[in-house]
């Protein structure tokens, strides 16, 4: 697949970078500007919505996405700088059938309230369960605390993570 | 529990801890906001703004701009102007530039917006724009913009002489001096509550789409208020509003930032006209925080009268309000600085007075109402923060004091002094539940012996109660469209439903809560209804969401739609019956035969009855829409009580403990009150801890993204206790509700900073200016004196 992110980008106006990646275990291949941010590629030329930008700046962490398992705020990266590398966005959490534990988790617990923070503290949050299946409420604030919610308070958000924490525990 | 309730709670009716409906797109990544809409053919447009707040435009050469390719349009003031579109009719009689062609009066002003194949091209085309500017000397507060020789700022306005907007008064000035001459005590409190931004993480944004075959606008908007929206583009472009479609999509957050009418909007749908193309505006966090609706910025200061026995005897207060470049804030229009007189609306005074002047500055225009019912979050800060200071200067406990000055639960309906009628609370109750939860004596004992260790422990009470849910119609209007609100319900033939209203949720829940009251006024399962808001095509003309006007307006126009329905369903109940309706009963989702209760139809078949089985002569269908103009305010109370311990060395201060006691009468979904709770309390946190946003005084942002504007993250927020004892039904609303959405950031603040002065204690400090930074504090402790946070601030350091 190739994703012509600007029109004269291909007329020759601008240089063009070719760049390969997984997002969410598929093989793309895209031509884009080389100063392309991360979340622009993945929001508008792979259509993946649910990557949010809230401040383009590196703060608020709503464009959160998992770089080769790392969680990267994509408005920071350069969507060059993901050539030969796995992406996993909100999308990719849920199977067909069924939720991941985070996601039922953030329902059950109330963790999200306009739900525009959400993917990114999802994304933040399987970062932390992968490399630690059983964090304490420590753990979560600290590991959360590049990802600002205006809703919620963080109280519900903690509670969310360590629901889904016990769950993939018993999985 | 009796077993209705129980039935009701299986169901998803009132009371039911419901999961929410909009979580299943929201957690999957799903949700449509602004931003996610593309639309075929659709442009990008990016917003050239000033980088000085007060200076007059000498030239704008944009030739540079329309020669970069992919550019499609270069607006401009001058271009404006020849549409009669460079100025804009605000929310509160003002006018506010759209693009600036005369001056510029605030830092981030709009003063050009390129139209462009792509956002990225849109930006370098906004960086080619030549503006030459003649700086002009700059205000930043009230005192400098009533100042001998300042310079007047809105000059374009016939008639401005100096910088004052407006001068307004409520109360009883005579019987307020009157009452200081025969006190045997008089307190004095002054204060600056400091400019904040509501700032939600989604920034605002629009998209606009004309088409010219039908001569239709459709505009995609990050609003809390689409109707609103409809008539002022009505209004200011001129358009028929029939041919207006306002939608305002998913919403990633609001608190009053997504009240007013932006440049940013109009310029969008300009474009959309000229180019006969949609044209999408997207606003970066930066041009969110320095060019939109702030909050706050007033400083007041107040007297009270006290007889030594501790009974509060007059309030006397001014209030002096910073509104900007232009006063654009939506207020009610009787009301030029909100309901800020609902100021000690739960004591028992006899007699008060409150002045207030509104001026401009050269700072961005707002005094929106964040997580706010206008003005009653100042207002509330500044009478517990005064409270607090009274009680120390008569030498009396703090709960004490509240508890001998409260207005009793036997006064009500009771009149406060600046004309507001109070209808229900046990505010003595609410109080002993919060200082048991607390363990007020334990902890003023802890503190003591803390204290003699060199430990400095305090402990903070907010004691409230606001006012909710404008209208009445009779009193609250904006720009004279009265403050009512609208519901639609359609019950289709199966007994499945949709529900609209004239309300827009932001993450308030309404596609949960409002199924659960149709499903209790109803008894159709929550799961059946559905609901939609924010479509000005298709749900029923209101005022939006804001002010915890939702569920006070909006829900109970819900209950009296559903009941509308029911009326019409016991009719078709009779007819299967084969009864007469005087002999029919209801239960929850069952109307039966008085005499023989085991004879009975459901709503559904009633429903289906409707469409398929009507009496003769009546009208088939089972809809109908109900506007609901509330008789009062609703008046919730709540009890928010801090523990902090305070670093002596370093000014630094730890949340030990926080007790939220709120009753906000019955709750539709605790589980969603409470999360609005928990909001409320951070946000008042975030206020007394590190949030503001200041200037120099050059009238420079400082706070103009998130590392200078900080917010607290997960790692700083404290945890929140939570109290639901005592609940007090409102007796006008149809289901006994009150708001709740903003009432611990209204009240919330003051409880922290109490808790802090009240660690300081000794030191003789009256007040530190919020927030409270850790050098402030420290200068507070070090130096014994008052800390002011007023701008400017000092940029030499």
């Amino acid at each position: 697949m190739t994703i012509l992110v600007n029109d004269d980008a291909a007329e020759g106006e601008v240089p063009v970078r070719r760049i390969r990646f997984t997002v969410n275990g598929q093989r793309k291949v895209a031509e884009i500007e080389p100063r392309l941010l991360l979340s622009h590629l993945i929001r508008r030329g792979l259509g993946l919505t649910g990557t949010h930008m809230g401040c383009d700046t590196t703060n608020c962490g709503a464009c959160t996405v998992l770089v080769d398992g790392k969680a990267v705020k994509s408005c920071t990266m350069l969507a060059v700088q993901a050539d030969g590398h796995d992406i996993q966005t909100v999308e990719g959490l849920a199977t067909a059938s069924e939720l991941h534990p985070l996601q039922e988790g953030f329902k059950d617990e109330h963790g999200l309230q306009c739900g525009f923070c959400t993917p990114g503290m999802m994304m933040a949050a399987k970062a932390l369960l992968d490399a630690n299946p059983d964090p304490t409420e420590e753990d979560v604030r600290w590991a959360l605390s590049g990802n600002l919610c205006r809703c919620t308070g963080y109280q519900n958000i903690v509670k969310s993570v360590l629901w889904a924490a016990e769950k993939l525990r018993e999985a | 529990m009796t077993s209705q309730a129980l039935d009701e709670i299986k169901i998803g009716g009132l009371g039911a801890s419901r999961k929410r409906v909009e979580d299943n797109r929201f957690i999957r990544g799903k949700g449509s906001y602004t931003d996610d809409i593309t639309l075929p053919g659709m442009l990008h447009m990016e917003i050239l703004r000033s980088p000085l707040a007060h200076a007059r435009i000498k030239s704008i050469d944009a030739s540079k701009a329309w020669d970069i390719p992919g550019v499609h349009l270069v607006l401009t003031g001058e271009m404006m102007a020849t549409r009669n579109l460079a100025w804009m009719p605000t929310l509160s009689y003002d006018t506010q530039a759209v693009l600036a062609t005369d001056k510029v009066r605030f830092q981030g002003q709009e003063v050009a917006c390129v139209i462009a194949d792509d956002p990225y091209i849109a930006k370098d085309a906004c960086e080619a724009i030549d503006v030459e500017y003649e700086p002009l000397p700059v205000i930043v507060n009230p005192e400098q913009a009533v100042a001998e020789g300042a310079p007047v700022i809105r000059d374009d306005k016939e008639g401005q002489a100096g910088n004052v907007i407006y001068d307004w008064e409520v109360g009883d000035a005579d019987g307020t001096e009157r009452a200081f001459a025969a006190a045997d005590t008089i307190s004095r409190l002054q204060l600056h509550y400091p400019r904040s931004h509501p700032s939600p993480i989604e920034c605002c944004g629009s998209i606009a789409d004309f088409n010219r075959a039908t001569s239709k606008l459709t505009v995609y908007m990050t609003t809390q208020a689409p109707h609103i929206i409809r008539a002022a583009v009505a209004l200011v472009a001129e358009l028929p509003e029939h041919m207006i479609r306002i939608i305002s999509p998913d919403i990633g957050g609001g608190f009053g930032n997504k009240v007013p009418v932006y440049p940013g909007y109009v310029c969008s749908i300009l474009a959309s006209i000229l180019l006969e193309r949609p044209v999408k505006w997207i606003e970066d966090k930066s041009g969110n925080l320095i060019s939109t609706g702030f909050a706050r910025d007033i400083y007041l200061d107040g007297e009270m009268a006290l007889r030594q026995d501790g009974k509060i005897l007059a309030v006397r207060m001014h209030a002096d309000a910073d509104h900007g470049a232009f006063f654009s804030d939506a207020q009610p229009s009787k009301f030029k600085i909100g309901l800020l007189h609902s100021t000690f609306a739960c004591y028992d005074i006899p007699v008060a007075h409150l002045t207030a002047r509104g001026t401009y500055s050269n700072k961005a225009p707002g005094g929106v109402a964040y997580r706010c019912s206008f003005r009653v979050t100042e207002a509330m800060f500044f009478q517990e923060r005064m409270i607090q200071a009274a009680a120390t200067d008569l030498g009396m406990d703090q709960a004490e004091f509240r508890r001998m000055n409260f207005v009793r639960d036997d006064q009500f309906p009771h009149r406060t002094p600046f004309g507001f009628l109070l209808d229900s609370g046990q505010y003595g109750k609410c109080l002993e539940v919060g200082l048991k939860a607390v363990g007020y004596e334990d902890f003023r004992r802890q503190q003591a012996e803390a204290r003699a260790r060199g430990r400095l422990l305090g402990l903070g009470i907010s004691t409230m109660t606001e006012p909710l849910g404008a209208g009445n119609s009779r009193e609250y209007d904006i720009l004279g469209i009265k403050m009512f609100d609208s519901a639609e319900l359609k019950v289709h033939m199966t007994g499945k439903a949709i529900v609209r209203t004239g309300a827009r949720g932001q993450g308030q829940g309404h596609e949960t809560t409002w199924a659960q009251i149709v499903s209790h006024e109803l008894g159709i399962p929550a799961e059946d209804v559905v609901v939609e808001e924010g479509d000005t095509d298709t749900a029923p003309f209101g005022m939006g969401t804001y002010a915890s006007r939702s569920t006070p307006v909006a829900g109970a126009a819900v209950a009296m739609v559903a009941r509308k329905i029911r009326a019409k369903a016991r009719r078709l109940a009779a007819h299967l019956l084969e009864v007469s309706e005087e002999d029919i009963e209801w239960e929850l989702g069952r109307f039966y035969v008085r005499s023989a209760p085991d004879r009975g139809v459901t709503i559904q078949e009633c429903a289906m009855a409707a469409y398929s089985n009507m009496p003769d002569g009546m009208e088939p269908g089972l809809e109908n829409t109900a506007y609901y103009d509330p008789p009062n305010l609703t008046w919730p109370f709540a009890v928010y009580i801090v523990t902090v311990e305070v670093d002596p060395e370093t000014g630094v201060w730890d949340v030990l403990n926080t007790v939220a006691v709120d009753d906000c009468g019955v709750r539709i979904n605790p589980m969603i009150v409470e999360g609005q709770i928990m909001g409320g309390l951070t946000e008042a946190y975030a206020m007394a801890n590190m949030q503001f946003i200041t200037f120099d005084a050059e009238g420079n942002c400082v706070g103009s993204n998130y590392m200078d504007y900080l917010l607290p993250t997960a790692w700083e927020t404290p945890g929140f206790e939570l109290h639901s004892e005592v609940v007090t039904p409102c007796p006008h609303h149809p289901i006994g509700a009150k708001g709740i959405g903003e009432c611990a950031a209204v009240g919330g603040p003051a409880a922290f900073v109490n808790a802090v002065i009240d660690a300081i204690s000794g030191t003789g400090v009256r007040n530190i200016d919020m927030p409270l930074l850790p050098d402030r504090v420290w200068e507070a402790i070090k130096f014994r004196r008052d800390v002011s946070g007023a701008p400017p601030v000092r940029t030499d350091d």
